[in-house]
């Protein structure tokens, strides 16, 4: 599905990927885990295009296809989605009105004529259920006002809307609850299929315990260093990063 | 002949047309030598500094409308009225009212032209309270009395509720010469009573037009009066916009200015506050492009006690447009306890659009609370990457964006069907056809 080869990008001048190479399968869960400044969340942008970055080398293919010269929303239409560990606000546009707007620009760009109303009502009231979404949050203006809880519950709303074939998490865990947790995780289990993956990229090991890894990579200064099973969040939640730090120095 | 000669020495034709009697032939006199000694402003001026009249004075502009009714079809100007509402309507054709397109009233509340008012005994009560009593003496202002002669008069006496909002529109048809038009309003809300009024200036000809109107409102205790201005006017109309407002105790006075359209449009929105507990509420957005220039003066001078006042101006300038916001606030010794906000926010699109953003506060009292804010950026790279990511075109992406911006002004208007039409003008301009509506 996703193959990351020898990445390397960075911001003005500054080098943050140095070489990341990852390879996920349909159906895998990837969990990134590693110290802040580690290039976590670069790696995120980068793979759903932010423009900031610059790709210096390496490329980046999505189903065998580069999505390297791609722009955001093109690589949105091709599946790629990316929840946000800070998602924006947007005063006077609701959150039902944008997920609207979202699915119609991705039918448009398919050439698919806009998704009739009752469909799209019908989907959105079955998705909101599964994210114990309350009616009347629909109608607030997207992220105005939203408690941390409410931002990330209302990003997995918009993945299961926009049915991506890969969903990047950004620390959605950052600011949750246990319970926003809970339900946040079952989510994004009960939207996983064999047709699709997620990489979940985390600092704290808490989520994995809810949305369980396939695969887990330690990024550490712009490099993945160490690549193992689930068991490895676990180490790394009683150690810390340093014995890594120790061992990729030695 | 400069304009300044010719509106000068035409005057003594004007008035020899209208009746010598009138109480307003001493007024349009004296008004005339205001104008005469002042001129018309120009950079000199602190208050015009950035703002240039020069490029329009120069048009050799017709100045008195022409005395036959102009037939315009309503099909033909439809879309210029919010027409999915029943509202009273005052419609001028080239100066001159015009019966066959307005919807006007004497039942409980006056709806109708300030000319009748002017010249029929049973308005002159009003007239000789309210007419000329707020505008001030300066040149443009003075201008406009010195040929004062036709707009809108709008009276709601004490208590009543106008049964739907009353728009004002006045065209333009440019069918034959450059036209300067002179438009003066007058609005009285009397205690307890409720006015929406929507105002429009509107060119149908690529001839240039040159509006110089000035609209006083009095707002008396408790009243609500609700007053939108849509600007979306041709490239060869400019447009100086005068509004005083008086208000008295409790009363809530909201203006909202949609600048969206024109050539040169000067606003000057000045309040005064007479009395205590009362709301003054400015809002405005800015949308334009190409040489566009829109320039927002505002006054609001807090006078009494434990008043509130609320500013909001958003602009969004694209290509080489200018903006300008001078915004001032005075509040007297005797206005404790005055509630006095202003933000000004603005996004320059492209490198060479310009704002100039002044804000002033002249504060003569201790126990108030009044802040301003002015901030001009570009838009939110941050947000746009966000909206891109869910699969929406940079276009839209940026459209929608611009319409988050505004919508803190947009939000108040409380004319569903004209916040309706001004979201969908908003959109035409910034070219997407996505709905934003909730």
């Amino acid at each position: 599905m996703l193959t990351v080869k020898d990445l390397h990008a960075g911001i003005e001048e500054k080098d943050i990927l140095k070489g990341i190479n990852l390879e996920i399968k349909a159906g895998e869960v990837h969990a990134i885990m590693g110290p802040n400044g580690s290039g976590k969340s670069t790696l995120a942008s980068v793979i759903a295009g932010k423009e900031e970055y610059e790709v210096s080398g390496g490329d980046i293919h999505l189903n065998e296809e580069s999505i390297l010269e791609m722009d955001p929303e093109e690589r949105a239409h091709n599946g790629v989605f990316l929840s946000f560990q800070y998602p924006v606000e947007i005063p006077g546009v609701s959150v039902t009105n944008f997920i609207k707007t979202a699915i119609n620009q991705t039918r448009k760009a398919k050439g698919l004529e806009d998704m009739p109303a009752s469909d799209m009502l019908k989907m959105i009231r079955e998705k909101s259920e599964l994210l114990e979404i309350d009616r009347k949050f629909l109608s607030r203006s997207l992220n105005v006002g939203f408690s941390g809880g409410e931002k990330k519950r209302n990003e997995i709303f918009q993945m299961a809307m926009l049915e991506p074939k890969l969903a990047i998490l950004d620390e959605t865990d950052s600011g949750l609850d246990i319970d926003a947790l809970r339900i946040v995780a079952n989510g994004v289990n009960k939207l996983k299929s064999k047709d699709n993956a997620v990489l979940v990229i985390t600092h704290y090991q808490r989520l994995l315990d809810y949305i369980v890894p396939d695969v887990v990579h330690v990024l550490m200064d712009g490099k993945i260093v160490k690549t193992g099973g689930k068991e490895l969040a676990h180490e790394l939640e009683e150690k810390g990063y340093d014995w890594l730090k120790e061992e990729v120095n030695a | 002949m400069s304009l300044k000669d010719k509106l000068v020495s035409s005057h003594i034709v004007f008035q020899d047309s209208l009746d010598p009697d009138s109480a307003l032939y001493d007024l349009r006199g004296s008004a005339i030598k205001t104008f005469e000694e002042e001129g018309f402003p120009s950079k000199k001026d602190e208050a015009w500094k950035y703002t240039s009249l020069n490029s329009i004075l120069k048009e050799n502009y017709s100045l008195f409308p022409t005395k036959k009714e102009t037939s315009l079809d309503f099909k033909d100007v439809e879309r210029y009225f919010i027409n999915d509402i029943d509202t009273y309507n005052i419609v001028f054709v080239d100066g001159v009212f015009n019966a066959h397109l307005s919807s006007t009233t004497h039942d409980g509340i006056d709806v109708c032209t300030l000319n009748s008012a002017l010249t029929k005994p049973k308005y002159k009560q009003v007239i000789d309270v309210y007419f000329n009593k707020i505008a001030k003496e300066e040149s443009l202002t003075s201008l406009n009395t010195a040929y004062a002669k036709e707009g809108a008069y709008i009276y709601i006496p004490k208590g009543k509720v106008a049964d739907k909002p009353i728009q004002i529109i006045h065209f333009a048809t440019g069918s034959e010469a450059a036209t300067l038009l002179q438009p003066r309003n007058l609005i009285v809300a009397e205690e307890n009573s409720e006015v929406q009024i929507i105002e429009r200036h509107q060119s149908l000809s690529d001839t240039a037009v040159l509006t110089n109107t000035v609209t006083e409102i009095y707002a008396g205790k408790r009243a609500m009066i609700d007053y939108y201005k849509v600007q979306n006017d041709k490239l060869k109309a400019s447009l100086v916009d005068t509004t005083e407002i008086e208000q008295h105790r409790e009363s809530v006075v909201s203006v909202h200015t949609f600048s969206l359209g024109g050539n040169i449009t000067r606003n000057n929105l000045n309040y005064y506050q007479k009395g205590e507990y009362m709301d003054s509420i400015l809002k405005g957005i800015t949308l334009i492009e190409g040489k566009q220039h829109v320039d927002h003066n505002t006054l609001v001078h807090h006078i009494e006690p434990n008043c509130e006042s609320h500013q909001d101006y958003k602009g969004i300038f694209a290509e080489s447009s200018t903006g300008v916001f001078n915004g001032k606030v005075v509040v007297e010794k005797e206005a404790q306890k005055t509630n006095a906000y202003q933000s000004n926010n603005n996004i320059l699109i492209d490198d060479k659009a310009t704002i100039n953003s002044k804000p002033q506060l002249e504060i003569f009292a201790d126990d108030v609370r009044c802040s301003h804010g002015c901030t001009i950026g570009q838009l939110d790279e941050s947000a746009l990457f966000y909206l891109q990511s869910r699969g929406i075109a940079q276009k839209e992406a940026r459209a929608l964006l611009m319409y988050a911006f505004a919508n803190t002004v947009l939000s108040s208007v409380k004319i569903p069907q004209l916040k309706q039409r001004i979201t969908k003008l908003i959109a035409k301009k910034i070219g997407v056809s996505i709905g934003f509506d909730i």
